[in-house]
């Protein structure tokens, strides 16, 4: 009887976007803040200088494009913050957990529900910017983001996973705050690793080549992997009622 | 301490009138019976002969070095309304979060709608169950007929929609069906709280405190939802710190306070905490009343608080009323009424907590 069921997984999805969508300023903050990060590297393709003195253009892209990873790895925190004491918050919690749906049922549906549009916005964001760099960039410059496939593997490909990394971090903080404020700023801490990573990257000290994106691909999946099945342990029913470690 | 209401049990000595006697009687001057105890239905008294809806036995919480509630046991049958009193901080809540899966005993079991209370077997429970919390807990941003159709969905329902029209119209919620809930009144937030339990059509309702924060009407109206659904066959578990609602809904109540600390009905509560009383009140004080109620053999022990005023302890209240009614004629007094101390649930319930100590939980 304790099967995985999609319908009450797509049931958690449906609310939770129709919730968003009635809340103008979550829709707002959601699309402002993608298209701050796309200013930078949208900048840095106009300023990269005339072909003839650029020995590798790459070093004029690479951090601007790299910051595009930033959306997935912020914008997910403060919505997967709100998604356990949000609830609570607004009395909501307990009627839902007197159904019959499960914690991963729970989980995978919260999870989802800030998954979806993060990777919808971080996608069309990049989206925008391949556009801008086909459409306006000087050949040098976008044959050195078409050309290098480590740039676009690591936007694609580490983008879910960043997100991932934000929405498990997110929701652990949520079970464990008493208030929204409070989870949604430590919520917040999620993104110093990713961060930290980026920088790394940006600053040379590891070369961002194709192989160096896989293996911090595999290595943020291990980390998503382990994050997730923490955040299942935690989302004991009795622990989300009353906020307290369970106790026998 | 004592409290409670005096009915008249017989009238037309000296007329009627209402006022408020010493020690909190209300005397209440109308033809009529002692506190009536709630009718026991025949789905109730069938319930009670099969298996019962809710097997609860030596059910201990605690949470760290402090105790939720200890050893209690109980029985509920199908198609019973059953009160869950107690002070704040009692246990009852933990107590009904426990039955509904949300948390995990320390010690003790339950049967709960035939299945054993289990982390396994929550999921199964849950879809025999509606809990409706004390706060209704509704999506603000949604619609009532969204909230409800989310619910429905965890539900797994096919015909959501008839269930939806079904529950709102239980709750006579049809014509706000496409309000936003963050616009409603408690009271109407208190409805859909309980169009949604509906909706789930459960074999045991757990209610807590449904007519919190509601005007008289809509209490009336969510009393007279728990009654149909009663003759229904569901059963109520009913938690409320009104005990004139208990009184009034409940087949039988269990006080709790940490430990359990009686089950019955409130009729058999009182007879077991108090002896029956007369209260008798006459225009002007009796000459010897000592010598006179020691005449009539009904007549356990009496006292008087004030002048003409005297309570009477007998051991059958119909059979002592008419006896000592005629003994105060033919003594020529006259008699302004002469009327049973009615002791209310409330009374069973101070009594029991007094007891206790200071009446919260420790």
């Amino acid at each position: 009887m304790n099967t995985f069921s999609s319908a009450r997984l797509m049931a958690v999805i449906r609310k939770e976007m129709r919730d968003y969508r009635r809340k103008r300023s979550i829709v707002v903050t959601m699309l402002i803040l993608p298209f701050m990060f796309l200013i930078e590297p949208v900048v840095a393709i106009f300023v990269v200088p005339a072909s003839s003195g650029v020995s590798d253009p790459r070093n004029y892209v690479i951090l601007p494009v790299l910051y595009l990873l930033l959306i997935p790895s912020i914008m997910p925190s403060t919505l997967a913050a709100f998604t356990v004491v949000g609830e609570r918050e607004q009395g909501t919690l307990e009627p839902l957990l007197t159904t019959p749906i499960s914690q991963q049922e729970f989980i995978a549906g919260k999870g989802a529900a800030v998954l979806i549009p993060t990777m919808a916005l971080t996608y069309g964001v990049y989206g925008l910017f391949l556009l801008a760099v086909e459409v306006f960039a000087k050949s040098v410059v976008s044959s050195a983001i078409f050309g290098q496939g480590s740039l676009l593997v690591a936007l694609i490909l580490m983008a879910p996973l960043l997100a991932s990394w934000s929405i498990a971090v997110g929701m652990a903080v949520s079970v464990r705050a008493t208030e929204i404020r409070v989870a949604q700023q430590l919520g917040a801490l999620a993104s110093i690793p990713p961060v930290l990573l980026i920088l790394i990257l940006a600053v040379g000290v590891i070369h961002p080549t194709l192989a160096v994106a896989l293996i911090f691909s595999i290595i943020l999946l291990g980390v998503d992997v382990r994050a997730i099945r923490i955040v299942a342990k935690m989302m004991n029913r009795e622990r989300l009622v009353t906020g307290s470690k369970p106790s026998r | 301490m004592v409290h409670g209401a005096l009915q008249l049990v017989h009238t037309g000595i000296k007329g009627s009138e209402r006022s408020t006697a010493p020690g909190g009687f209300l005397l209440t001057i109308e033809r009529g019976t002692a506190v009536h105890p709630p009718s026991a239905s025949s789905t109730f008294e069938a319930g009670v002969k099969g298996e019962p809806a809710l097997v609860v036995r030596h059910l201990t919480k605690r949470f760290g070095d402090r105790t939720a509630y200890a050893d209690v046991s109980f029985e509920v049958a199908h198609g019973e309304v059953f009160g869950f009193l107690g002070p704040n901080g009692a246990g009852k809540t933990t107590t009904v979060r426990t039955l509904g899966t949300l948390i995990v005993p320390s010690s003790g079991t339950a049967i709960v709608a035939g299945i054993p209370l289990s982390a396994e077997n929550g999921v199964e429970i849950r879809q025999r169950i509606g809990i409706m919390p004390e706060n209704p807990g509704l999506y603000d941003r949604l619609s009532v007929t969204e909230n409800l159709e989310y619910f429905a969905a965890l539900y797994g329902f096919r015909d959501a929609h008839v269930r939806i029209n079904d529950a709102l119209d239980a709750v006579n919620l049809a014509d706000r069906a496409q309000d936003l809930c963050g616009g409603l009144s408690k009271g109407l937030r208190q409805r859909v709280g309980l169009a949604r339990t509906l909706m789930s059509d459960p074999q045991i309702m757990f209610l807590d405190e449904p007519t919190s924060g509601l005007d008289p009407v809509a209490a009336l109206e969510v009393h007279a939802l728990i009654n149909s659904l009663r003759a229904k066959g569901v059963t109520i578990f009913l938690t409320t710190h009104r005990l004139d609602e208990a009184e009034k809904l409940c087949d039988r109540v269990a006080i709790l306070n940490t430990k359990l600390r009686t089950v019955g009905r409130p009729a058999d509560l009182r007879a077991q905490l108090f002896h029956n009383t007369l209260q008798v009140r006459t225009r002007t004080p009796l000459a010897n009343p000592g010598a006179f109620f020691a005449t009539l053999a009904s007549i356990n022990e009496w006292h008087s608080n004030e002048p003409g005023t005297y309570e009477l302890e007998v051991a059958d209240v119909k059979s002592a009323a008419p006896d000592i009614v005629r003994g105060l004629v033919g003594e020529g007094a006259d008699v302004i009424s002469v009327g049973e101390s009615a002791h209310s649930l409330e009374d069973v319930y101070l009594a029991l907590i007094d007891d206790d100590g200071n009446g919260t939980a420790p």
